[in-house]
């Protein structure tokens, strides 16, 4: 009944209920949306964060805050735009878009994936409870052992560390089993791998990678945790331990890490360019071939983060020589996306500014990026500036370009309404010459020697002129993320409708309404293209990649000719969820609220593994089955 | 629509000609990674030069292509075809996988000859032998040859290959004077070894590299090359130093200094806390914080956590008078 209602309401409601149906969703879309408000959420804390750090350093012994204070907020900073910020604004898109660009009816796993993001939620509030406890993590997002160790670390800002980023690395794993699974399994039928957009397949090997990568730093967590909580020695000097082991088991996770941040963006850039120059993608199986080589490579060059340790001359040979053959597939995408700018008819909408915009900084990140990768040059950046501005080109310049690239890209697909142009021209030109200032001097900085990580330096150094203009610049960007989120109410409040393909794309997403109902596919689509929306209105004459007469996949029909059945709502992943983060909570308040976390866990998975995923009254559309109504 | 992109390529283009010149223009050569002082730094500053042309050029040629397409292929009101639907070019798509790869064969040469270069043997059969100990926040320089410690300030000869072990008695911190050359960990439990050979009489800014906890931006050093006299006579005084007798040295034995400071010639042999033998001499205090003047070492003594926030040496609540003689007896110690 209730499910006649929904579909009587027609578009939009997909996101109509209260706010218990929020919370109990499986939904893929309304998961994804979620992901995507915290992600933003987290990205004005980050950003303040940054802010007063720059306020801090805009001139010499600065007096905004103290040392103790300084060492936190880079650290919350890092940690936040790394774990809260870059990753759940990715797994907003993946959640959203990926079983729309596989023609698939939900994720694999519809209440994991609820489990996943409420456990990254609570894992997140975990992490920024220590501000009001007034003891935040200050070892820096690297956390370095053994300044983390209780005797040189005493509070409880590293358990509150460890813990969250812990809880929040099982949402990961979760949610990258589930969509693993669901782009291997859940494709539309004829979308074989190389017809997979490419967006989906920089997600796969995103999943992979956190598949891989988590459990490292899973190790590396646990036993500073039992060096914390129970005395062992794993990374403490004067009892034979080693806090080397830190750095590698952290950088066999970290490396693979940067390329979970950034894989994501470049595929959103390789949907983007294509659509807004209306060509195919260049080199298609070049760039996912690159894409899988990168992410096979990211394991195997993480003592490039470690010249300046001392391994030694063979080492530091082996990893520099690994770390400059990421630059080939690097170089292939970049060269790639020019490929398929040119000779195309460039339309200049905003998600093509954040997508070109991408491409353009990236390369700046690329670039120092090998220089690093030459231990001799790397061991006078190391630890400077020059890193701080190089990491920034990468995670600024290229990941968060580029998934704002995705979000104004897919915007009118998530929310129904055309997103402003002009403001979102002015949010990207803000950004890009905000980030310009702010992070093109930090290279000058770190070649004239100044060492990041410092809350003060001295004046006679001669650092303060360019401090000053980077603090100018972060203005600049926080001044562009308000004219961001001005568009964004603007749209949701007042913009205008729009159609279910307002850019002419290629891929299946377009081919229904937007938002898209809550079944997504009224007919599941047969796909015989990379491009099948493309080939569906252009026809195969105008896409040589099709040497087939077949037809393309056309949009949707309004109504389901037949009936779709959809998984209940259930409360029970948010209540495992919440067992999982007390029992986080619980190892810095005491074993009694632990053992309650257990129960709460262990309750919660025992009713959730024996409710049945369609139970009396599930969301239904269409006809009754036998064709009956 | 048009004029919207014109304004568009303009400012993109004026942007990255701004970058370009920032580049170029800004301060370059002043830049101390870049100003090397040793045989050490300078085998790093010709890979680091190398690579800032290599980088430089391939970000010149990448982004005018990138722009030269976008102003190329703008699309035009008057279009309504759709662009011809090219897919790929495997020839032209593997030169620019070869292209890349030859470069990098071009930057991997000198990068790995220096690799063996820098971590291989000091140059010389006779190194001034220094030993480097990173302490929370502080550094502590031993020259066992010459059989005496100083603290964060470093001396050394020019022309003779300093050959430094390094090692931290804490947490990990990181050696770095950025014109001596590049950085190298100083980790609790192992050592680490750093060969120089300054070539330039000077005083070289130095600070730790490493976050190792709240007073890291306060971790700093100098390091004077000297001219071999100027040196002999320095080594020479820290051998034999002068000890004033006077009421501050018994202060500084009664008020606790002496538990943890070592000051050569006195009773004074704690090793917690810096050697303070010859601290006089030294131009600056606090691990390079503040100048070596009886006000701010009048300060420093007063509250020592204000000056440097998290610093182990403790307020030592000296009336005026105690506090009077211990400046006059420290700034007496040369």
């Amino acid at each position: 009944m209730s499910a006649q209602a929904m579909t009587a309401t027609g578009h939009g409601s997909v996101y109509s209920g209260d706010l218990r149906s929020w919370l109990t969703t499986v939904d893929h879309k309304r998961i994804g949306v979620l992901y995507g408000i915290s992600a933003l959420f987290y990205f004005v804390v980050g950003g303040v964060e940054a802010l007063i750090i720059r306020l801090q350093l805009a001139s010499a012994d600065g007096a905004v805050v103290g040392a103790d204070t300084f060492n936190q907020l880079f650290t919350m900073h890092g940690t936040t735009m790394v774990f809260l910020v870059l990753m759940p604004l990715s797994a907003a898109l993946f959640n959203y878009m990926i079983p729309l660009m596989i023609g698939a009816r939900d994720v694999a796993f519809p209440r994991l994936n609820a489990f996943s993001f409420w456990t990254f939620l609570f894992g997140s509030l975990l992490l920024n409870l220590s501000f009001f406890v007034g003891d935040p993590p200050d070892a820096g997002w690297f956390g370095y052992a053994n300044l983390t160790s209780r005797q040189y670390n005493p509070g409880m800002g590293i358990d509150f560390w460890i813990l969250s980023v812990q809880i929040m690395g099982i949402a990961s794993i979760a949610s990258a089993v589930n969509f693993t699974v669901t782009i291997l399994n859940m494709r539309a039928p004829g979308m074989s791998l190389m017809r997979m957009p490419l967006f989906v397949w920089m997600a796969l090997i995103v999943q992979v990678l956190m598949l891989l990568a988590f459990p490292p730093i899973t190790v590396a967590f646990i036993y500073l945790l039992f060096d914390r909580f129970f005395g062992t020695h794993f990374y403490i000097p004067d009892a034979g331990g080693t806090p080397i082991l830190w750095q590698h088991l952290f950088w066999i996770f970290g490396h693979p890490e940067v390329y979970i941040l950034i894989l994501p963006s470049f595929g959103v850039v390789s949907e983007v360019l294509p659509t807004f120059s209306r060509k195919p993608l260049f080199g298609a199986p070049f760039m996912i071939f690159s894409g899988i080589l990168i992410g096979f490579l990211g394991f195997g060059v993480w003592s490039h983060h470690m010249f300046t340790t001392g391994l030694g001359a063979v080492a530091d040979t082996a990893f520099s020589l690994g770390t400059m053959l990421i630059a080939i597939p690097t170089g292939v995408k970049i060269f790639n996306w020019i490929a398929t700018l040119w000779g195309g008819h460039i339309h200049f909408k905003t998600p093509l500014y954040f997508a070109v915009g991408m491409v353009g900084l990236f390369i700046i990140g690329g670039l120092s990026g090998i220089m690093h990768a030459s231990p001799p040059v790397d061991i006078q950046q190391h630890d400077t500036y020059f890193v701080v501005a190089h990491l920034h080109y990468v995670f600024f310049g290229g990941t968060v370009f580029g998934l704002f690239a995705g979000v104004y890209y897919w915007w009118p697909k998530i929310t129904g309404r055309m997103i402003g142009e002009g403001l979102g021209k002015l949010h990207f030109w803000l950004m890009f010459i905000g980030m310009n200032l702010t992070f093109f001097p930090m290279h000058f900085l770190g070649m004239d020697g100044m060492p990041r990580r410092i809350y003060t330096y001295a004046a006679d150094l001669g650092w303060e002129r360019w401090n000053l203009i980077a603090t100018v610049g972060a203005f600049v960007i926080a001044v562009s993320v308000l004219v961001f989120f001005v568009n964004a109410v603007r749209s949701v409040w007042a913009g205008e409708r729009a159609g279910g393909d307002p850019w002419d794309a290629a891929t299946l997403e377009w081919t229904m309404s937007s938002p898209p109902p809550e079944y997504n596919f009224a007919v599941v689509p047969a796909v015989n293209s990379a491009r099948p929306f493309w080939l569906h209105k252009y026809g195969p004459t105008r896409d040589i990649s099709t040497r087939t007469k077949e037809e393309g996949t056309p949009s949707q029909p309004e109504t389901p000719p037949e009936r779709i059945d959809l998984p209940s709502p259930s409360g029970w992943p948010i209540l495992a969820a919440l067992g999982l983060s007390l029992i986080g909570g619980g190892a810095l308040v005491g074993l009694w609220l632990v053992l309650i976390g257990v129960a709460v866990l262990v309750f919660g998975v025992y009713r959730w593994a024996f409710q049945p995923l369609e139970r009396l009254g599930h969301p239904s559309f269409g006809p009754a089955p036998g064709g009956g109504r | 629509m048009s004029r919207e992109r014109s304004t568009f390529l303009q400012t993109l283009l004026a942007a990255d000609l701004l970058l370009l010149t920032a580049c170029g223009a800004a301060q370059g050569p002043d830049w101390r990674t870049l100003r090397p002082v040793s045989d050490f730094g300078q085998l790093g500053a010709e890979v680091y030069s190398d690579l800032i042309w290599w980088t430089l050029g391939i970000f010149v040629v990448v982004e005018l292509l990138l722009l030269y397409a976008l102003i190329r292929y703008r699309s035009s009101r008057s279009e309504s075809e759709v662009p011809s639907q090219v897919h790929g070019f495997t020839a032209l798509e593997i030169a620019w996988t070869l292209v890349p790869a030859a470069i990098l064969f071009f930057i991997a040469i000198p990068t790995v000859r220096t690799i063996f270069e820098l971590q291989g043997a000091p140059p010389t059969e006779d190194p001034l032998e220094i030993t480097v100990i990173g302490h929370q926040w502080w550094w502590e320089f031993q020259y066992p040859e010459l059989g005496f410690v100083t603290a964060n300030e470093l001396h050394v000869p020019v022309g003779r290959t300093a050959n430094l072990t390094l090692s931290s008695a804490d947490v990990i911190h990181s050696f770095w004077i950025p014109q001596i050359g590049g950085k190298r960990d100083l980790n609790p439990g192992s050592e680490n070894r750093l060969w120089f050979t300054p070539t330039e009489v000077g005083e070289y800014y130095g600070q730790c590299a490493e976050l190792c906890g709240t007073s890291h931006a306060n971790m700093r050093m100098r390091v004077f090359v000297d001219d071999s006299a100027t040196f002999s006579e320095w080594a020479a005084a820290m051998q034999a130093p002068a000890v004033p007798d006077s009421a501050g040295a018994m202060t500084f034995l009664i008020s606790g200094c002496a538990a943890c400071h070592t000051i050569a010639g006195t009773p004074a042999q704690g090793k917690v806390g810096p050697n303070l033998t010859n601290l006089a001499r030294r131009t600056t205090l606090a691990s390079s914080l503040i100048p070596n003047t009886p006000e701010h070492m009048a300060n420093w003594l007063r509250s020592p956590d204000s000056v440097k926030p998290g610093a182990l040496m403790p307020d030592l609540n000296l009336d005026e008078q105690r506090l009077n003689d211990l400046v006059r007896f420290l700034e007496g110690l040369r």
